[in-house]
């Protein structure tokens, strides 16, 4: 059951096309910004002393060491163990604390299901579950690629989620869930994180999407990296004289709705919804329903990862193999237009 | 000598060199891997595949043989140099480690790789699916084995602990788990990430037939797999097997321990150098 022989490697070694756990997903010369939810938690944590941090053995991924060694005391390092992290964050947030608590997308959405659920959520404690690795940004296969974790937390009650798109919107994000009083799951960029907001005057509010650039033929909603994804492809489409809007949508859960309406109900629009996510239950479906709902019907197009059991191999490959890189999504909203 | 064997075990000492180099090869291809890890577990899976299991290396999935399930998975680089000495995966394949559409992937999957029984990555499964298949053999009237091997880290795990309490109470006296002690995990040394000696007497505690040793003394590995076979107890078997990052290349044996431990480019080779300079010694 084990796949074909691959043809002999010829030429050149191929080393740029490796299936790493961690591979950046900033471009070549992006600007970008270090570790930004490790400083901001170390600039909140200086008047926030309930603030404590926890994680599975993953600190130095997810950034977190940052926040263990300026607070060492208020660090808790809980081995590789999800399950233990999230019922004892619940434990902390019930004593009065305010955990912020790292992994994996993958292994707090899998792994530790269950305890999310009935300890944090159920409980409605105050707990941030912040997860490196979202969506397909691992060439590791399926074991660290987290294509559902948007669906399955959509799904659980009194949670609210963020798909933060750069290292401007962690920053101030990281504020901004701590202010909220609940349970809260955000995906995480760490290591040298792109940075691209900053150049669209846009400040992060929870639940609420923004509209980055408007334009006359296409409207793209995206969170996460594809929001960086949708205006690269703006700016690209502009040589087609396509006129692409970017309506960047943070909050998964609650959907700012009213804003979606609005935007998507204006007339002679194709709407697109991107997403580094599996397209089943995710932001396109979030999007769907809500329209439906209300009933706005414009031509409705989803990016997003299919609905299998995606590649190992290097991110570049898998994201044009997907659809999700900027080069893909182009060419496919040039079909749609036709 | 890399690695301790005296009289009949020096087959094995040639046998885990070409692990060590294997592996060493395939870290050269991408520039990484955890190389520290397989030259830590190469003695292990040199007992495990030339002294130990039975099985047929033209037919990997040949009913009769024993079933060896990686359970840490980013360990691949380490299997896959085994699989490959052992004549299960060819050695040119050995060229596309990690590139796009191998069969060798990074991190461990069943439906990539010949001679891989399960998909690892996460953490945390192996002994699970292990208790499974000794339960599925014994009700087929198998007689073959299964080894599983996973990590310090693993420990952490309450799933771990859960098929440990399992494999008692079914007593699988057909697993023979291979725990790798190499003290490290991704924040830092196992003992101090979260605290889980004394080992040996928690296993035994939990019903285990337990030998903890050396896992880069051949000699040593070699008579706890015996044993490990030949134990009359109706007991599931667990061999902590204490072992060295980087065991085999002194210079990386001295860096700076790490859960993915850095080699510049010029560096393999120098590795590559180390090794068979060791081998002559
Ligand atoms: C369930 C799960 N949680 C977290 C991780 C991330 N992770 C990958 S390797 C690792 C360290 C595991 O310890 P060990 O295998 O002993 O590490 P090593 O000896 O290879 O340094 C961690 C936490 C994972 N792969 N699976
Ligand atoms: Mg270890």
């Amino acid at each position: 059951m084990s796949r074909p022989t691959p043809a002999p490697a010829t030429g050149a070694k191929p080393k740029l096309k490796t299936s790493a756990m961690i591979a950046s997903i900033a471009g070549e010369g992006q600007r970008t910004k270090a570790a930004p939810f490790g400083n901001a938690l170390v600039e909140l944590g200086k008047s926030r002393e309930d603030i404590v941090g926890l994680t599975a053995d993953l600190a130095k991924y997810t950034d977190l060491h940052i926040f263990a060694k300026a607070y060492p005391d208020r660090f808790y390092q809980m081995g590789m163990a999800e399950q233990l992290l999230m019922g004892a964050a619940s434990g902390l947030a019930h004593e009065g604390f305010t955990p912020f608590v790292t992994t994996y997308a993958v292994f707090a959405s899998r792994r530790a299901y269950d305890f999310v659920h009935q300890t944090i959520a159920e409980e409605n404690r105050n707990v941030k579950i912040v997860c490196a690795l979202p969506g397909l940004t691992s060439g590791y296969g399926p074991s660290h690629q987290a294509a559902e974790d948007l669906a399955l937390f959509r799904a659980m009650p009194n949670l609210m989620v963020i798909d933060p798109c750069d290292a401007h919107e962690i920053e101030q994000a990281v504020p901004a869930i701590a202010a909220h009083n609940g349970p809260v799951y955000m995906r995480l960029l760490r290591g040298n994180v792109p940075l691209v907001l900053d150049e669209y005057d846009y400040s992060f509010e929870l639940g609420k999407a923004k509209l980055l650039r408007d334009g006359a033929d296409v409207l793209v909603v995206s969170s996460g990296i594809m929001t960086m994804r949708a205006l690269e492809v703006a700016t690209m489409l502009e040589r087609d004289k396509v006129d692409v809007a970017v309506l960047h949508v943070p909050t998964i859960k609650p959907l700012d709705t009213a804003t979606i309406l609005r935007e998507a109900g204006r007339s002679g629009r194709l709407v697109v919804v991107a997403e580094n996510h599996t397209v089943i239950g995710g932001l396109g479906e979030a999007v769907a329903g809500a329209l439906l709902r209300a009933g706005v019907h414009p031509p409705f197009r989803q990016i997003g990862l299919p609905d299998e059991f995606l590649d190992a191999g290097a991110l570049p490959t898998l994201h044009d193999r997907y659809g999700i890189s900027a080069n893909a999504m182009a060419a496919s909203i040039k079909g749609w237009l036709g | 000598m890399t690695t301790t064997a005296i009289g009949h075990n020096t087959h094995l000492a040639e046998r885990a060199y070409r692990i060590r180099r294997n592996a060493l090869l395939m870290g050269e291809v991408q520039g990484q891997g955890y190389i520290g890890q397989a030259l830590d577990i190469a003695d292990v899976l040199a007992v495990s595949y030339f002294h130990a299991m039975r099985y047929r290396p033209a037919e990997p999935e040949w009913e009769g043989r024993d079933r060896f399930m990686l359970s840490n998975g980013h360990y691949a680089i380490a299997l896959y140099a085994a699989l490959i000495e052992a004549g299960i995966i060819p050695q040119e394949e050995l060229e596309t480690y990690g590139s796009d559409d191998s069969r060798l992937p990074m991190s461990g999957m069943a439906s990539y790789t010949p001679g891989m029984e399960m998909s690892g990555g996460s953490l945390g499964l192996g002994l699970s699916l292990a208790v499974g298949r000794c339960l599925g053999l014994k009700r087929k009237g198998s007689d073959a084995r299964v080894y599983t091997l996973f990590s310090d880290g693993e420990l952490d795990e309450g799933s771990v602990w859960e098929a440990i309490l399992s494999a008692a109470h079914w007593k699988l006296d057909n697993l023979i788990a291979i725990v790798d002690v190499n003290n490290q995990q991704a924040d830092g040394p196992s003992t101090q990430v979260m605290a889980f000696e004394p080992l040996t007497d928690k296993l035994a505690a939990f019903g285990w037939f337990v030998q903890r040793v050396d896992g880069n003394d051949l000699d040593a590995v070699v008579a706890a797999f015996d044993a490990a076979k030949s134990c009359p107890d109706p007991k599931p078997r667990m061999i902590v097997c204490d072992t060295k990052m980087g065991k085999g290349v002194p210079f990386l044996e001295a860096r700076e321990k790490n859960h993915f431990i850095r080699v510049d480019a010029h560096e393999w080779q120098l590795a590559l150098d180390a090794l068979d300079a060791g081998r002559t010694a």
